[in-house]
C-alpha cells in the first residue's frame, strides 16, 4: 500500500496536449475516482500512472518515490483493463497466478495466493474454465482476481465495469466496494459514470478537457460544485441551469431571459446586474399552489417518485418529487422553490458565485 | 374450406423444395461438379497411370504395383524423396524463423510501415520463374552478382561454385525458395500478430514479464493456430516444388537438387515414362497427408479456442 501523487503532470501526443497539468494527492489506502466525459484525459492519466505511456513533464509519485522513469513492472501496481485483458489460452488458475510464476514462485506459495483470492471472489469452482467459457461478470472478476492476488502498492481500474449489463454493473459495483474496505489498498478507478463515483469513491477528481475541474468527497461536489462543468456532470438527473439576469437593485431576484422570476437566498455583491447561471438541482422543488407556473411536458412515475420535466416561461425544468403526481401533459402545476439549495454561476467563466 | 384441405396435403415437389437439405444439396451442385472434373478427374487419372506401364503415344495396361516396385531399388528416386524432404524442412524451419522475424518487426511502430509491408510482399508477387532466372543470374559460375562481391572484398580468390558442387547447389535452391517463400510466411503472421490485444501486451508488462517473457507466454502461444495453417501451407508448397529447381538446375548436378515433383516430371514427359512419372508423384501423396494431418492433429486444435461450455 502506498499514496500516490501527480504533481503538474502533463501529456501530449505529438504538439496535441492530452493532460494539461494535473496536480492529484491520494492518501494510502484511499478509494479515488477519476470521472469525466470521454476524451478528458482520464484513462490516459491512469495509463501514465501505470507506465503504459509516458509522462512529457511533471511528476507522479507511487509511496513517494518518482516513478516517471520506471517501467510498469517496476512499479507494483495491477490494473484491471476495460475489456479485461485475460489471456485467453490460460485457465483462471494460470491467469491468477501468470505474475506469480513469472517471478519465479513455488507451486505451494502460489496455490497459497490463489486459492484465497479465488475463494474471495467465489471463483474456485471456476479455476479449471478458460476465459471464453465465463460470462461476463466471471470474467470480470478473474481480472480483480489476478490483480489482488499481486498484492500491489496500487489498484487501478480502468472502467472495469462498462461492459456489463446495468444489474450486474450495480452488483459489481458494491462487489469493488466491498473489497476495498476489505484489502484497503490505495485504488485509483477510471469511469465516465458520475453513479459510479457517487457511490464507490472515497475522493472523486472530476476531469474535463485535461484538466482537473474539482476534487472532493461525493456529496462535497454535489453540494458546493465549484462551476458549472462539475455542477452538470455530478447528479442525476441534471442539475436544471437557467440563463438569466441578477436585478441591479435587488440581488435576490433573478430574472430568466424570458421573464420568469426564481427566488435567490443569497448572492455576492458583485453578481448584481449581471448575465449569470441559476443552477436548480431537480429534488430542490416541490409542488404548491400559488407557485411559479410551470407547464407539464412529460411525467414519468418510477413509483418511489415522479419525475416531471415542465415548461417554465420557455426554459424546460426537469423536477424529482416524492410524491405521486395526477397531472396531465400540457397541464399547469404550481412550483415552489427552494432558494436556499439553489446556485448561480458566472456564465461567462462558468465559476460558481453563491 | 378446400383452401386448408389442399395445404396441408403438399405434393411431393413442395416437400423437396422446402426441405433445407435438398436446397442446399442443390446450390452445391455447381461447385462439385466443377470439383470432379478439375480435381478428381486429374488426380484419379494420375493414380491411375500410376498402376500402368503408360509412355507418351501408347497407352499402357495395368501392372499393379510393379512402378511402385521399381522405385523402391531405384536410388535416384530415394535420392529425390531424401533431397525433397531435406529440402522442405530446412527451408520451411528458416521461412518459419525469418519469417516470424520480419513479421514482429513489422508489427512494431516503423517510420513507412505500410510501404514496407507492401515492399515485403514483392518477392511473393514476382512470378517464380521470373525470380528463378533472376537467381540464376545470382548463382552463376562466372558472373555472379554475390561471387564478385565477396573477391572485392577480398574473401574469396575464385568465384563459387553455386551450382556446380551437389552441396552448393542444395544451399543455393533452398536459400531461393526461402526467399520466395518468406512474403507470405510474414505477411500471414503479421496479420496474426495483429490480432492479438494490445492491453495483453500491457497486463503482461504490468505483470511483470519481459519482453522475451511476453513473447513466450501471449505472442507464441496466441500465434500457434495461425502458425500451424501457414505452415502446413508452406510445407505444402515447398514440398511441391517445382518451377524454382526446374529452371536453376533441372536437378542437375548428379541429382543432387531433384526433388520428387521434378523427377516425376523428368520421369514421365521428357522421359516418356508416364506410368513411372505418375507412380512418382502419387508417392508424394503419403507425405503430403502426414504434414496436413500433423497439423491437424497437433497445432491447430486448442481447447481455449473452442468456446461454450466445458
Amino acid at each position: 500500500m502506498a499514496s500516490v501523487e501527480f504533481a503538474n503532470v502533463r501529456k501530449s501526443f505529438g504538439t496535441h496536449p492530452v493532460i494539461k497539468g494535473v496536480d492529484i494527492e491520494i492518501a494510502d489506502g484511499e478509494f479515488v475516482i477519476l470521472v469525466g466525459p470521454s476524451g478528458c484525459g482520464k484513462s490516459t492519466l491512469l495509463r501514465m500512472l501505470a507506465g503504459l505511456e509516458n509522462i512529457s513533464a511533471g511528476e507522479i509519485k507511487i509511496g513517494g518515490k518518482v516513478v516517471n522513469n520506471l517501467a510498469p513492472k517496476e512499479r507494483d501496481i495491477a490494473m484491471v483493463f476495460q475489456n479485461y485483458a485475460l489471456y485467453p489460452h490460460m485457465t483462471v488458475a494460470d491467469n491468477m497466478a501468470f505474475s506469480l510464476k513469472l517471478k519465479g514462485a513455488p507451486k505451494s506459495e502460489v496455490d497459497k495466493r490463489v486459492k484465497p483470492a479465488a475463494e474471495i471472489l467465489g471463483l474456485s469452482p471456476l479455476l479449471d474454465r478458460f476465459p471464453r467459457q465465463l460470462s461476463g461478470g466471471q470474467r470480470q472478476r478473474v481480472a480483480m482476481g489476478r490483480a489482488i492476488v499481486r498484492d500491489p502498492q496500487v489498484f487501478l481500474f480502468d472502467e472495469p465495469l462498462s461492459n456489463l449489463d446495468a444489474k450486474l454493473r450495480v452488483a459489481m459495483r458494491a462487489e469493488i466496494k466491498e473489497l476495498h474496505q476489505r484489502l484497503k489498498t490505495t485504488t485509483v478507478y477510471v469511469t465516465h459514470d458520475q453513479i459510479e463515483a457517487m457511490t464507490m469513491a472515497d475522493k472523486i477528481v472530476v476531469m474535463h478537457d485535461g484538466l482537473v475541474e474539482q476534487i472532493g468527497a461525493p456529496l462535497e461536489l454535489y453540494d458546493e460544485p465549484a462551476n458549472l462543468f462539475v455542477a452538470s456532470f455530478i447528479g442525476s438527473p441534471a442539475m436544471n441551469m437557467i440563463k438569466g439576469k441578477l436585478d441591479p437593485n435587488d440581488g435576490l431576484k433573478f430574472t430568466t431571459e424570458k421573464g420568469v422570476v426564481l427566488p435567490v437566498a443569497k448572492a455576492p455583491q458583485s453578481a448584481k446586474g449581471r448575465t449569470l447561471i441559476y443552477g436548480l438541482r431537480p429534488e430542490h422543488m416541490t409542488i404548491a399552489d400559488g407557485g411559479i407556473p410551470a407547464e407539464v411536458v412529460v411525467i414519468e412515475p418510477t413509483g418511489s417518485e415522479t419525475q416531471m420535466i415542465m415548461r417554465v416561461g420557455g426554459d424546460l425544468v426537469t423536477g424529482v418529487f416524492h410524491q405521486r403526481i395526477s397531472a396531465k401533459p400540457g397541464e399547469t402545476v404550481g412550483l415552489s422553490i427552494h432558494a436556499e439549495a439553489t446556485y448561480l454561476f458566472d456564465a461567462e467563466t462558468g465559476k460558481r458565485l453563491a | 374450406m378446400t383452401m386448408t384441405t389442399t395445404a396441408k396435403q403438399p405434393s411431393a415437389f413442395g416437400n423437396i423444395a422446402r426441405s433445407n437439405t435438398a436446397v442446399g444439396l442443390f446450390f452445391m451442385l455447381p461447385a462439385a461438379v466443377f470439383l470432379l472434373c478439375f480435381l478428381t478427374y486429374p488426380l484419379g487419372l494420375g493414380v491411375w497411370l500410376g498402376f500402368t506401364d503408360t509412355t507418351i503415344g501408347r497407352d499402357g495396361i495395368f501392372i499393379g504395383l510393379e512402378n511402385y516396385q521399381a522405385l523402391a531399388r531405384d536410388s535416384v528416386f530415394w535420392m529425390a524423396v531424401y533431397n525433397t524432404i531435406f529440402y522442405t524442412l530446412i527451408a520451411s524451419i528458416l521461412k518459419f524463423g525469418l519469417g516470424l522475424w520480419l513479421a514482429l518487426i513489422l508489427n512494431e511502430h516503423l517510420p513507412f510501415k505500410s510501404f514496407f509491408r507492401a515492399i515485403i510482399l514483392l518477392p511473393w508477387v514476382v512470378p517464380t520463374v521470373l525470380s528463378a532466372l533472376a537467381f540464376w543470374w545470382i548463382y552463376d559460375a562466372q558472373f555472379s552478382i554475390i561471387s564478385w562481391s565477396l573477391m572485392k572484398l577480398g574473401w574469396i580468390h575464385s568465384p563459387i561454385n553455386f551450382l556446380g558442387d551437389p552441396n552448393n547447389a542444395r544451399a543455393s535452391v533452398i536459400a531461393a525458395n526461402v526467399w520466395r517463400g518468406i512474403p507470405f510466411v510474414a505477411i500471414s503472421l503479421l496479420a496474426g500478430l495483429q490480432t492479438i490485444p494490445q492491453s495483453l501486451h500491457e497486463a503482461a508488462s504490468l505483470d511483470g514479464a519481459t519482453g522475451w517473457q511476453r513473447f513466450r507466454f501471449i505472442t507464441l502461444p496466441m500465434l500457434t493456430p495461425i502458425i500451424a495453417v501457414v505452415m502446413t501451407f508452406s510445407v505444402l508448397f515447398t514440398f511441391t516444388d517445382f518451377q524454382l529447381i526446374y529452371v536453376l538446375t533441372k536437378g542437375g548436378p548428379v541429382n543432387a537438387t531433384h526433388l520428387m515433383a521434378t523427377l516425376s516430371f523428368q520421369r514421365g514427359i521428357p522421359g516418356g515414362q508416364l506410368g513411372e512419372g505418375a507412380a512418382i508423384a502419387v508417392a508424394m501423396i503419403p507425405f503430403l497427408l502426414a504434414s496436413i494431418l500433423f497439423s491437424f492433429f497437433g497445432l491447430q486444435r486448442r481447447k481455449w479456442q473452442q468456446g461454450g461450455q466445458d
